[in-house]
This record gives C-alpha cells, sequence and structure tokens, in this order.
C-alpha cells in the first residue's frame, strides 16, 4: 500500500511543480469552450436546443480528464525509455502495486484538472441546474478519470517510441473525443454515427456529467455508471496485464 | 553470490547473449568488460529481472530472479546506464521513495538517508530539484540510492561513462570503500580499463555474446603478454570497431535535447 501511495504522491508533485503544464494543457479545453461555445450559441438556440454553453461544458470537462489521463499515460514514455521506470520495475514491489500507483496518481491530476475548468466554465455563465447535484459530478469525473487513465497505462506500456504516439493521437484520442457527443447531442444522428457513439466509452462518461449537471441525461444515470464500472475494470485489468508484462 | 550457467538471450534470429556461465563470489568486486554491443547490458538487465532469458540458469545469493522476483529484487541494487532518477523531484524525495519502495523501516529511513547523502557529498543540496543537478551530482545520488536498502549485491552498468576524472576517482574510492566496510559483492560495467584494473578483483570479457576470458586482472596481462589491461582486451577482443544502430532511446534522446527535458 505504502508503494501505490508514494507513487501517486510523485504524479502529484510532478503536476503541482510544473506550473507552464497547468496552463498550458487548460489552453485546449478553453478554446473549445469560449470560441464553440459563443460561437455555435446562436445556430444551437436557432435549433431550439438551448444554451450551447450549458450543452458543451461537460463535454469539455470530460475533454480536458480525457487529455491528461491519456498524456500522463504516455508520459510513462519517457520514464520507460531514459529513466525513473526502472527504477520502480527493479524494486521489490508487485508490478500491480506500481501500476495502480501512477494510475490512480493521473487520474487524481485529471480530476484536479476538470476541477479548473469546470470553475472557468463557471466564470463564463455556464450554471449547473441543481448545486446539490454537484458532489455527484466529482464521482464522475473521477470515473472517466480512471477509465481512460487505465487505457493511458495500457497505451504507454506497449508505445515504444515517439511515432506510436502520433498513431494513438490520431486514431485512439481524438476520435474518442470527437465521437463521445462531447460537442453534439446524441439524438436525431445517421445511423452509423449513432452506433460509433454508442461503442465510445466515453459517451456514457460525457452522458452522466450532463446528467448530473444539466439534467439532461440521453441514456439514463444507472447505465451510465454500470457501464462506466464495467469498462473501468475491463481497462484497469488491460493495463495491469500490459504493464505487468513490460520488457526494458 | 551470482551464479550464472548456460545463460542465453535471443531475439528472433539474434542471439545477444549466448550461453555464458560464471561465478561471483561474496564480497568480491567483479568486471564484465566487452565493446559496444557485447551482451553485457543484456546480462545485467537478466540478472536484475527486467528481462527474461530464453535459456540458462541464474542464481542470485541462492534465489532464482526470473521466479523469485521480488525476493531476488530486494537483494540488489542498481545504478543504470542511464539515469534513473526522478528529475522533478528533490534528491531527499528520490531517496524517501527508494526507502518506501524497498521497505526501509521507517526507523532508521531519515538516518541513513541523511548518511549517504553526506557520504557522497549531496547533503547539502538534499532540497534541490533533480534536474538542476550535474552528471557528477546524479550518478552519485543513484549510487547513493543503490546502497540504501544495503543490498548485499550492487550492479554498475557504466557508472563512469561520460564522468571527468575527478567524479570517477571519487565514485570508485567510495565503491570500494562500501565493499569493504559493507562486504557488498559489486558487479561492474565499464569501457575504462585503467578502472577495471584499479577497482576489480576478478574481470570477465564477453564479446559477441560470449566469455572469452576470465581471471584476475594480472592473470588476463600473462595471457596475453600484455602490459596493460586495455592491451589485454585489445587482444582478446581484437580492435575493430562495433557500430550499433542507434536504439529508440537514442532517437528520444535527441528528441528530450530538442525540447530540453533533461
Amino acid at each position: 500500500m505504502s508503494a501505490i501511495y508514494i507513487l501517486w504522491l510523485r504524479e502529484l508533485k510532478r503536476y503541482v511543480r510544473s506550473k507552464a503544464q497547468i496552463v498550458a494543457s487548460l489552453g485546449q479545453p478553453l478554446l473549445y469552450l469560449l470560441v464553440l461555445g459563443f460561437g455555435l450559441g446562436p445556430v444551437f438556440q436557432k435549433a431550439g436546443n438551448g444554451s450551447y454553453l450549458q450543452f458543451v461544458a461537460p463535454g469539455v470537462i470530460s475533454m480536458t480528464i480525457l487529455f491528461s489521463v491519456i498524456f500522463s499515460g504516455i508520459a510513462m514514455l519517457w520514464d520507460r525509455q531514459f529513466g525513473f521506470l526502472k527504477e520502480t520495475l527493479v524494486a521489490p514491489v508487485p508490478r500491480i502495486e506500481v501500476m495502480i500507483g501512477r494510475t490512480l496518481g493521473g487520474a487524481t491530476v485529471a480530476v484536479i484538472q476538470g476541477t479548473l475548468i469546470l470553475v472557468v466554465c463557471l466564470i463564463a455563465g455556464f450554471r449547473p441546474v441543481q448545486l446539490s447535484m454537484l458532489p455527484l459530478a466529482f464521482v464522475f469525473m473521477a470515473l472517466i478519470a480512471i477509465v481512460f487513465a487505465a487505457l493511458g497505462t495500457a497505451f504507454g506500456s506497449i508505445l515504444q517510441d515517439m511515432q506510436g504516439f502520433q498513431l494513438i493521437m490520431n486514431f485512439m484520442v481524438l476520435p474518442i473525443f470527437f465521437l463521445s457527443g462531447a460537442l453534439f447531442p446524441l439524438i436525431n444522428l445517421p445511423r452509423p454515427l449513432a452506433i460509433i457513439t454508442r461503442l465510445d466509452p466515453l459517451t456514457y462518461g460525457v452522458d452522466a456529467l450532463r446528467g448530473v449537471l444539466i439534467n439532461a441525461s440521453h441514456f439514463g444515470l444507472a447505465l451510465d455508471v454500470s457501464l462506466l464500472c464495467a469498462i473501468a475494470v475491463a481497462f484497469l485489468s488491460l493495463g495491469g496485464y500490459l504493464f505487468s508484462k513490460i520488457q526494458l | 553470490m551470482i551464479q550464472v550457467q548456460d545463460l542465453v538471450k535471443k531475439y528472433g534470429d539474434f542471439t545477444a547473449v549466448n550461453d555464458i556461465s560464471f561465478t561471483v563470489e561474496a564480497g568480491e568486486i567483479f568486471a564484465f568488460l566487452g565493446p559496444n554491443g557485447a551482451g553485457k547490458t543484456t546480462t545485467i538487465k537478466m540478472l536484475t529481472t527486467l528481462l527474461t532469458p530464453t535459456g540458462g540458469k541464474i542464481e542470485l545469493d541462492g534465489l532464482d530472479p526470473t521466479v523469485h522476483k521480488n525476493e531476488a529484487r530486494r537483494k540488489f541494487g542498481i545504478v543504470f546506464q542511464d539515469p534513473s532518477l526522478d528529475n522533478e523531484q528533490t534528491a531527499y524525495e528520490n531517496m524517501a521513495l527508494h526507502a518506501v519502495l524497498y521497505k526501509v523501516p521507517r526507523k532508521v529511513r531519515g538516518e541513513r538517508i541523511e548518511q549517504l547523502l553526506k557520504l557522497f557529498e549531496l547533503w547539502e543540496r538534499r532540497d534541490d530539484i533533480v534536474k538542476t543537478f550535474s552528471g557528477g551530482m546524479k550518478r552519485r545520488l543513484e549510487i547513493a540510492r543503490g546502497f540504501l536498502h544495503t543490498p548485499k549485491i550492487l550492479f554498475l552498468d557504466e557508472p563512469t561513462l561520460g564522468l571527468d576524472p575527478q567524479t570517477r576517482n571519487q565514485l570508485w574510492t567510495h565503491v570500494k570503500h562500501l565493499n569493504e566496510t559493507q562486504k557488498t559483492t559489486v558487479f561492474l560495467t565499464t569501457h575504462y580499463m585503467d578502472e577495471a584494473d584499479r577497482v576489480a578483483h576478478r574481470i570477465a570479457v564477453i564479446d559477441h555474446g560470449g566469455i572469452v576470458a576470465q581471471g584476475t586482472p594480472q592473470e588476463l596481462k600473462q595471457q596475453t603478454n600484455s602490459e596493460s589491461l586495455e592491451q589485454a582486451f585489445l587482444s582478446l577482443t581484437g580492435s575493430s570497431i562495433r557500430d550499433e544502430g542507434a536504439t529508440s532511446a537514442d532517437q528520444m534522446r535527441q528528441v528530450a535535447k530538442m525540447w530540453g527535458r533533461r
């Protein structure tokens, strides 16, 4: 347990100490929130869907979390090639503990990032429907973080170099984001798109966050929660397995 | 202390380590010498549980590291060819993290960290982030860290690569001192023959994945009728230059330089 704690703490320390990185990583979500939020706002309103800022805020929070955990998973590439990963891999600690410590650390950092964006959303004019549901929003943010942190660890375990990173960004992470319904409503979609969005784990995370923040869940919270938990278990097992197989 | 029998590592058709056997006695300083790509690092990785051998037997203090991984890991400390410190944490935090991972009893943790950081002249800088350290300071910190859990065996994979003579000298003095006082068994690789000649009790020369000679520095020189270990080494391994392909680590090192990560 102490090994999990100290590795979790390490991720947190690294985050808190890299002020530039904190600011930089908030840039992209801010663009989506402000440019799309206000840019598409009038059209969205005319189509009779209400405020786009309200709609897109939970999506942007999810995106922040997704990118943050995937990056921390991929940061393992650096640790792996010339660094710290070896130190943890030769230590007399079961690899699964190392993996859990790293993954939870990355997830915690992501929830902090998501919270920062939530605050920015509030400043920009986003209003949660029920303040009493806010604690639940954090539960879902944590769930999203764990699901994709585990996936990030899985990626980090199999990646050998930076070229692979581009591949994963363009063919995994960006599609996961764009197909999650973070930016558009899931109603009346063309059939192929409707099917693909339902296969995307992030869809249920975004949907759950919308459920608690603006009371507009498409699938219902019960389904979202059970699916997210199941996916978390599956990805954690996958990540744990791949991490235990790392050879240097 | 270390027993290796018929150890083999193959990557597809390529045999990196080809059927090597050797024994390192307790309290001995054993140097493993060879040109680039001879199989030194691969051997160390197999000894330290980072790679699974294709064949052969290893025993570390009576334990098979491929079976009893965690028990074996507690027996040794290692200083890698590439630094393995956490650059974003302080020297003290790196030591503390290591102490937790190796379950150094809480009571002696602070005391041992202080003692080792003082020994390696890093105590004044204990609260500085490691990325501000020079190459020599990082190396010293890594070696200090390697000793923190009082390992029975210390692996040093080219620990003096890129260090100036002063730092190298100081480093070996510390290693010898700890070998004499704590009876730590040391297994080292280096490209500096004078270092091996000075500190090693026994030497094995490896080339193309196989051991070509073993013995004390004196014996190796006599065998080859050489005056220096460097001459002996060259006559054993030939003077042709070995080119290694750039690994993905090398490529990433380039990228890292570009981005100023290190």
